[in-house]
């Protein structure tokens, strides 16, 4: 998986298809990576979608962060890519 | 939006919203008709008064101006990504805020140019917007610069130099977010300080 090929976008394109399961805005959360400790906003990761669901990857190593895929009417979410998600929670207030 | 057509298919796409934060009453979305695409010809060429579109949103808090932001804001577009900026713009306007704002918009030809009337009044009003179009293919006649892509030359001559701390905007194809995110690095800005939204198709396939 090349990264010079441009065929991904970014974590503000998974806003919408997140906010289904998320009560708050997952752009500006904060993630570590679990494979090389880089935090950052998830709106910066690599952002995978032609596939059958998203695919996230941190934009320092690459490594997959998050994976998300509709089937039917269930949601399969997979963060073991990261070793915390950090959300701001004033925005419920 | 989710549209649904009779016979029950759906399909979602996510759009930008170009209206000012705040503003009540109306949402004004911008698409770029893509000629392949299965919504976007839709929603150009068809969609008509009194049809029913499901929106929900606004969604995404971190490619966002807030009005209380007072430094400077170098805003750099490439093609459509002009569209969130220009909702950075307009709530710029409504909010009274006189935050030194720089557009740096690279753009193919001169017809694409988005919302030409509109920048050029905020860039002759008080407290304007400094704006500059860099033209990649083809330039107006007697254009200083001859078409290219924004390159180091142009960021160090007409964008905020990295000692004033700007905050910068950078939204567009990948490889153009790429591109000027990585001349801004090489100009001395905090990547910390470069905020990014790279844009392209977000249709999902169910």
């Amino acid at each position: 998986m090349s990264s010079d090929t441009y065929d991904y976008l970014d974590g503000n394109a998974a806003a919408g298809e997140l906010s289904k399961i998320f009560a708050m805005d997952i752009t500006a959360a904060e993630g570590q990576c679990a494979h090389c400790g880089a935090t950052k906003r998830f709106a910066e990761a690599r952002l995978y979608m032609q596939c059958p669901g998203i695919v996230a990857r941190c934009a320092a190593c690459d490594h997959v962060l998050l994976r998300f895929v509709n089937v039917g009417q269930r949601v399969f979410l997979d963060l073991r890519g990261m070793t915390y998600f950090s959300l701001d929670t004033s925005q419920l207030q | 939006m989710r549209l649904t057509a009779a016979d029950g298919y759906s399909a979602v796409r996510s759009y930008s919203i170009t209206s000012a934060a705040h503003f009540k009453g109306l949402v004004e979305l911008t698409v770029e008709r893509l000629p392949d695409g299965e919504v976007s010809p839709y929603l150009t060429q068809q969609v008509a008064i009194g049809d029913r579109l499901e929106l929900r949103g606004p969604i995404g808090g971190w490619f966002v101006w807030h009005s209380e932001q007072t430094e400077p804001i170098q805003l750099i577009a490439g093609g459509s990504g002009i569209v969130p900026l220009m909702a950075m713009l307009r709530s710029r306007s409504s909010a009274g805020s006189t935050a030194p704002f720089r557009l740096l918009y690279s753009v193919r030809v001169p017809e694409a140019v988005f919302y030409r009337d509109e920048l050029q009044a905020l860039s002759d009003r008080d407290h304007p917007v400094s704006l500059t179009y860099a033209y990649t293919r083809t330039a107006p006649k007697d254009w200083p610069r001859p078409p290219g892509r924004i390159d180091a030359d142009l960021i160090t001559n007409v964008t905020w130099p990295s000692n004033l701390v700007p905050t910068c905007y950078v939204c567009g194809p990948t490889s153009f977010v790429e591109s000027a995110a990585g001349l801004l690095i090489n100009c001395g800005h905090n990547p910390d300080k470069i905020r990014t939204e790279r844009f392209g198709p977000t249709g999902d396939r169910r």
